[in-house]
């Protein structure tokens, strides 16, 4: 029996788990959270990217077991359902990044990490974090805009986001 | 529009062209009677409520759409409190249709798009025609279908309020999910209307009055795709997010070597592995090879079922396999490589596909220059792998996956397992990436197989990445041997396309293997000669992103370069000429290649990069141009490269006629995204195989463009009265060309090979 805090809640998954399976098939399999995707499992595409303890992780790469009493966020978690959008989901939504978006979820992620240790990122910046995944579609101009728009959405509002 | 027999595009599988003929002969029939009822399939597709039978009926109920909901059509749904529900026909794997088709019919049917849900439509001929990702064919085909349908239900909610206020019909008008009435002054919502609107006659085709382009309120505008919101907060919206009540997790584990059969497998040490509650053997059934995705595609392997993806995926690593290769292939790129140079060296044994003028007369007169142009396999690689979850119930199947051509997993399934069609329900999810892929229906018919044989359990199959590489209907590796004469004056006098391609059975090409006899610039020059000799093999190759041209053009457009060089023309110049007079290369066919429009993008796009300005040393332009899914694409790239061969591609200029743009958004989107998809195929991307055996497995070995190296991409519609052509796929041709020929300019050096890390240069 794991314990593991997702999104603010305390949450007890199975008896009959391996406590060394990666956090992704947890999340999904397990606490239906299939916001986070697969897509290679060899910790290459970081389709996968959630937070621990606010730092963009692979989930593949992680075992659920090192999880335990660190606080993970999915992008189920990023606002409340019906709630309003983060500045990083509104520029999404507003510079129409996604084609298939499957990757997204884990883009928005890693961007949402980005900006919070970085809140005015240069391109360089964003490169240098972001390259860490794979959009097969190609978005990576909308992605770069998007992050740019975000970085000045939460500067306007004093950094809630 | 034209008596001719209409030419589908040469290069879509059997399938896609089928539908291409069906629909434009339905075009065809419904333009040439003058008194039409939108009954039937009439118009490609479009059946009205009232005309409905019993089994389009009962799958419109499949939506369940609440009572309060009226429905006008099967496009269209109003409710009361004046909101619409617009159905999507077709699949949505990232092309953008889920939001530019409803956009077609909400401008005719004068909707409030702020107003409007789309959801994604049930999967059925009868209601919807055709349901199809494939080709980039959504657009145009529906183009007119679903302007009636929106038109159609305008006319009713009119004839609605001219009833009900007992006014003429052409005195009222619409705007916004509102009718109005001016000189009394009257208005009505669409949702005050919709019940008394369901009931007036449905308007003949022939009175519709479709909206001039001048009126348009959305179409042209950037309208955000309708499942963002959903997508960034990570609802469950793909195939593999689906789950059943009950269902366990199934990996499926086939042969390395294509073709071979299992003998055994450790099935009893798997069954006791954590998790794993089934194990089993899974016999070959229909031809898996050949890409025909209405017809069972099943290969033998081991099928595991477990209670998580996890477990499934663990137990599949432990797998000890004994296989039967007596079928199995061996075929080895090395071997294709020398086969295609002994080729190259006698075009004089190649079969003739098409000729004009006097080739030889030209090459004895001319400077003639030669070369060879190579282009690996490559995987479509969706970023989601392939997955199918499936429950048979004895004597139906019910399937949920993200199909490109679900109503051809209909056929496959019923074919596969002995059941009438109409007890094979498949509901269509989103697809993360197609790119061609999803046309196949292989991993379909594996859930439905392992879901019947494990009882009938509900499965959902997934594919691990290494799966998804090594089992693909790969876009098909190739050579291609060009000759061509330039005269005094540099103008191009002669040319030679020797197209050596892969071949199943020796007498013709693979799927999406094959070249058009009237292939640019065959279909502008005089004096010309298409070749072509097969190389045995079978590695299943299939459409993958503009299928035939995503080659091809690298080649030609490259040689034509190589020629304009050896006539000591500006590139730009030699291209307009090679174009000639404006005209249509197929008489009468508003989907053949224009040379005035394809004249058009060249010089807009020379315009918008500075054609001809000063580069700093080692940086230079490279220009292309293709013709492919009716769309007219000239791209500028703008590259360095250093001493070591890096390459950075800093940015590239797109200009595109592809008629009128229905989302801009969307359009831009996918242009953007076909370049930075083009200079990942161009630079680093190649499937290889020895034994029969796929040598990449993931992506460690497969490095797809990231964002640190994706150029800038600048895309600029032209403006243009025709209508709208698909834009999923021909803005990724003309890309590696034009970077292979900025290359040239920089360095000296002609890059020959796809990709271009296989000559030594990196981005």
């Amino acid at each position: 029996m794991l314990s593991l805090n997702v999104n603010g809640k305390t949450l007890e998954v199975g008896e009959d788990l391996d406590p060394k399976t990666p956090l992704l098939w947890v999340l999904r399999d397990t606490l239906g959270l299939v916001g986070t995707k697969y897509g290679c499992g060899v910790g290459q595409c970081s389709a996968c990217t959630v937070h621990l303890n606010g730092v963009a992780i692979q989930s593949c790469q992680v075992p659920a077991e090192s999880a335990v009493g660190q606080r993970i966020t999915t992008i189920e978690g990023l606002s409340a359902p019906g709630a309003t959008l983060t500045a990083v989901q509104q520029a999404w939504v507003e510079e129409d990044v996604p084609q298939c978006g499957y990757c997204q979820a884990g883009q928005i992620m890693r961007a949402t990490a980005l900006l919070a240790r970085l809140p005015k990122p240069t391109d360089a910046e964003i490169d240098n974090d972001m390259a860490a995944n794979i959009c097969r579609c190609g978005t990576y101009t909308r992605i770069r805009k998007a992050i740019h728009s975000a970085a000045a959405k939460i500067a306007k509002t004093g950094g809630a986001s | 529009m034209s008596n001719q027999p209409f030419e589908p595009n040469p290069y879509l599988p059997e399938y896609l062209q089928k539908l291409e003929v069906e629909r434009h002969e339905q075009a065809l029939a419904l333009s040439r009677r003058t008194f039409i009822k939108l009954t039937g399939l009439a118009g490609g597709g479009l059946v009205l409520a009232m005309s409905m039978g019993p089994g389009a009926r009962r799958a419109l109920a499949q939506t369940k759409a609440p009572s309060a909901e009226v429905t006008l059509n099967p496009y269209i749904q109003i409710r009361p409190d004046n909101t619409i529900v617009l159905y999507a026909k077709n699949p949505e794997v990232g092309q953008g249709v889920k939001t530019s088709l409803p956009m077609i019919v909400a401008e005719e049917l004068d909707a409030d798009w702020s107003k409007v849900e789309v959801r994604q439509a049930v999967i059925d001929a009868k209601l919807y025609g055709p349901q199809v990702a494939g080709g980039s064919t959504s657009t145009p085909t529906n183009w007119d279908p679903l302007r009636k349908a929106g038109a159609t239900a305008r006319a009713m909610l009119v004839a609605a309020a001219a009833k009900t206020w007992n006014v003429p019909a052409a005195e009222i008008t619409t705007e916004n999910n509102v009718v109005r009435h001016a000189k009394t002054n009257r208005s009505a919502t669409y949702g005050e209307l919709a019940e008394l609107a369901a009931t007036m006659p449905v308007p003949d085709a022939a009175t519709l009055q479709l909206k001039p382009r001048s009126s348009y309120r959305l179409l042209g505008k950037r309208i955000t795709g309708v499942d963002n919101t959903k997508i960034v907060t990570g609802q469950p919206l793909f195939g593999i997010d689906y789950r059943v009540p009950g269902m366990l997790f199934a990996t499926f584990t086939k042969a390395p070597a294509i073709g071979a059969q299992v003998k055994s497998a450790n099935l009893d040490e798997i069954k006791k592995l954590r998790g794993v509650k089934d194990a089993f053997i899974v016999g070959q059934k229909g031809d898996h090879i050949a890409f025909s995705p209405g017809a069972p595609a099943l290969g033998s392997g081991v099928a595991i079922l477990a209670s998580s993806t996890w477990s499934a995926m663990q137990a599949k690593k432990q797998l000890k396999i004994t296989w039967d290769e007596t079928d199995a292939s061996s075929d080895s790129w090395t071997d294709f490589k020398a086969q295609a140079k002994a080729f190259a060296a006698k075009p004089a044994a190649a079969q003739v596909l098409g000729q004009a003028g006097d080739v030889d007369g030209a090459f004895a007169g001319g400077k003639t220059l030669d070369a060879m142009y190579t282009y690996h396999y490559v995987s479509h690689a969706d970023l989601e792998p392939q997955n199918t979850t499936a429950w048979f119930k004895g004597d139906s199947i019910e399937i949920w996956t993200p199909s490109q051509t679900p109503q051809a997993a209909v056929d496959a399934v019923a074919a596969l397992l002995g059941l009438p069609k109409d007890k094979v329900t498949l509901h269509q999810l989103r697809g993360g990436g197609g790119f061609g892929r999803r046309l196949a229906n292989d991993a379909v018919c594996e859930a439905a197989a392992i879901s019947k044989q494990a009882g009938g359990i509900p499965v959902k199959v997934q594919w691990m990445r290494e799966d998804d590489m090594t089992f693909d209907y790969y876009r098909p590796g190739g050579f291609h041997s060009f000759k061509a004469s330039v005269d005094k004056a540099g103008k191009l006098a002669a040319w030679q396309g020797h197209f050596i391609t892969v071949s199943r059975d020796g007498k013709a090409p693979m799927t999406a293997a094959n070249i058009a006899p009237t292939e640019f610039p065959a279909n502008v020059l005089a004096n010309q000669r298409m070749l072509q000799s097969l190389i045995s093999s079978r590695v299943p190759t299939g459409p993958w992103r503009a299928p035939g041209s995503n080659a091809i053009a690298f080649a030609v457009q490259s040689f034509l370069h190589e020629c304009a060089v050896a006539g000591k023309r500006d590139h730009l110049e030699f291209l307009l000429e090679v174009m000639g007079e404006p005209r249509f290369t197929v008489a009468d066919n508003l989907r053949a290649l224009h040379t005035g429009r394809a004249a058009n993008v060249i010089k807009t796009v020379a315009e918008r990069a500075g054609w001809g300005r000063e580069m700093p040393k080692g940086s230079a332009l490279g220009l292309a141009f293709h013709f492919s899914h009716a769309g007219h694409f000239a791209e500028v790239a703008e590259v360095s490269v250093d001493a070591d061969k890096k390459v950075r591609v800093h940015k590239v200029w797109v200009v595109a006629d592809i008629g009128q743009v229905v989302n801009l958004s969307g359009a831009e989107n996918q242009c953007q995204g076909s370049v930075v998809d083009a200079v990942s195929t161009a630079m680093g991307l190649k499937i290889t195989f020895e034994k029969g055996r796929v040598e990449q497995t993931n992506f460690d070995k497969y490095p797809l463009v990231r964002i640190d190296k994706a150029p800038e991409v600048d895309v600029h519609f032209v403006e243009s009265s025709y209508p709208p052509t698909g834009c999923g796929e021909p803005a990724f041709p003309p890309a590696a060309p034009a970077i292979a020929n900025a290359i040239f300019t920089a360095t000296g050096q002609r890059v020959r090979t796809l990709p271009f890390s296989t000559e030594g240069y990196t981005l």
